[in-house]
């Protein structure tokens, strides 16, 4: 029964080498495709009749290596606002959602507030929710809170976030079938630990791939907050720019931010294949 | 006559696990082939084998005359002529009953759409379903959702039918109703490959019952010659434990 006795057969021998063949056929295949339709997109791009002036205000070397160290600086202050702001959201949107999601009557008027919240800050674009922060929180002249315009243009993002969160999580805690809450609580398991130990973990396991697309979204997002004069690395870009009429820098972030979400866009692809085969076995 | 299916030395590993091993096995037009054995012996992956959802590891598969396991066939062009129906229905929950019999005979076979519903409904009104055509099938009970998928299967007229256990997720009174109708196909002349755990079934319908054990079709014959006087011990053991 193991399979050391066994010998492949002449036909399943060939069956192999035409296997073989026909993957490599598609490899071919595959690289000639991508090869010429990159190749048609460079030569579309060089042969535009601008090219000339597109090339001395977008791609000038010097201008790229003067403007590095600021937006270097400028971009660390995104990754910070990111890093800051993703676990706030997180925590923002899964409160609501789990708000959303009760039944309780007593709970009702935190219900309202939940959807109210939602409701608004998906509503609002985000760029105004960050000026109405920026300068309005100021304005009010309240004791204790910060003015630091990053930290208001963070608490912005926050909220907007959390809105699209709330919902994404909330969508996943609703997709679990009701079956699962009725084995639960036949366990004796109250609503809450129903909710916690049961429904949560699926719901979010399900939601995980739109959730990190929120977060990439986010990563970009951060550059809003440049619209309120923080010195990050989009609104360095812009300093730079218009100061010496190069923009240059403009691509210089974009590399920034490609090369930030770029990875995060692979591990995520990476962690929902595993899950699904996780769930799923091999078949 | 020529065989519709000639399975000879078929083999299919998991990695280091032996799933079938020098598998043969003819099936001539109107032949209605039982496959029985324990869990696990086989029957569920030669029948995914024999409509190509798996490659095989070794051996040939011949389909009316033509080798489908080679690499360089178009596996839809097989399926095109083979119908499967599985344990847990698989129908498609967003379609209603009729759009689940009518999606393959419009998308794959290019039939009109009043064609493939006229014949949708008609096979539906002979397995009992025609009210519930507009349904959507988790309104349906099991016994009528598998009835469904049956008429699913057979709304592109295959030449061949592979049932996989579509007896097994059915509560036992729902059994009969299903089964009705697989009777009911074999005598006009489907030609079927089952497996089954329903042993009074396959001793009544089957024209040959091959009983599978380790991924080996240990034993094939008649089911009178396999039920009431097999040649192997294992089978011997196997039907005392069913019966």
């Amino acid at each position: 029964m193991s399979a050391v006795g066994w010998t492949p057969s002449e036909r399943e021998q060939e069956r192999v080498r035409v296997r073989r063949s026909i993957r490599r056929r598609s490899v071919l295949l595959a690289s000639t495709a991508t090869v010429v339709v990159l190749g048609l997109l460079v030569v579309g791009l060089v042969a535009s009749p601008g090219w000339d002036r597109f090339r001395e205000t977008f791609l000038s070397w010097p201008d790229a290596k003067e403007s590095f160290p600021d937006i270097a600086r400028g971009f660390w202050l995104n990754v910070k606002m990111f890093l800051v702001a993703e676990p706030l959201i997180l925590l923002l949107g899964g409160a609501v959602a789990i708000v959303r999601s009760t039944v309780s009557p007593l709970l009702t008027p935190l219900r309202l507030l939940a959807v109210l919240y939602t409701d608004f800050f998906r509503g609002v674009p985000t760029i105004l929710v960050v000026f109405l922060f920026a300068f309005g929180i100021p304005a009010l002249q309240l004791q204790g809170v910060p003015t630091d315009l990053a930290v208001l243009g963070t608490a912005a993002l926050v909220l907007s976030y959390g809105a699209y969160v709330a919902e994404v999580i909330r969508a996943g805690i609703e997709s679990v079938h009701p079956s699962q809450v009725a084995s639960a609580e036949a366990l004796g398991l109250s609503r809450g630990q129903a909710m916690r130990f049961v429904v949560l973990p699926q719901g979010v396991r399900r939601v995980v791939p739109p959730l990190m697309n929120d977060f990439v979204s986010l990563q970009k997002d951060t550059a809003l907050v440049g619209a309120v004069g923080v010195f990050e690395s989009l609104f360095a870009a812009q300093d730079y720019g218009n100061f010496n009429f190069n923009y240059t820098p403009y691509l210089v972030t974009a590399a920034f931010f490609v090369a930030l979400t770029i990875p995060l866009a692979r591990f995520t692809d990476w962690m929902g294949r595993r899950m699904m085969e996780k769930e799923r076995g091999s078949r | 006559m020529s065989a519709l299916l000639e399975v000879s030395g078929v083999r299919k590993c998991y990695g280091e696990k032996v799933v079938l091993d020098d598998v043969s096995l003819t099936v001539e037009p109107h032949d209605v082939i039982c496959l029985i054995g324990s869990s696990g012996s086989g029957k569920s992956t030669l029948l995914r084998c024999l409509n190509l959802l798996e490659d095989i590891d070794d051996g040939v598969i011949r389909f009316e005359g033509e080798e489908i396991s080679d690499p360089r066939i178009d596996a839809r062009d097989v399926r095109k002529r083979i119908g499967m129906v599985f344990q847990a229905y698989n129908l498609f929950p967003h379609l209603t009953v009729l759009e689940n019999c009518t999606l393959a005979p419009r998308q794959v076979h290019g039939v009109r759409r009043a064609d493939a519903e006229a014949r949708a409904q008609e096979l539906l009104a002979r397995f009992g379903l025609a009210d519930q055509a507009a349904k959507h099938p988790d309104k349906l009970s099991g016994g009528q959702q598998q009835r469904a998928a049956l008429v699913r299967a057979l709304c592109t007229h295959p030449t061949l039918l592979l049932l996989d256990e579509i007896t097994a997720a059915l509560d036992p009174e729902l059994v009969g109703e299903v089964l009705e109708i697989v009777r009911a196909e074999a005598e006009a002349g489907m030609t079927m490959v089952l497996a089954t755990h329903e042993m009074a079934f396959a001793r009544e319908v089957a024209t040959k019952v091959c009983f599978l054990d380790q991924g080996r079709i240990l034993e094939q014959g008649l089911p009178s010659e396999i039920f009431s006087n097999p040649r192997e011990e294992r089978t011997r053991q196997f039907l005392r434990r069913v019966l």
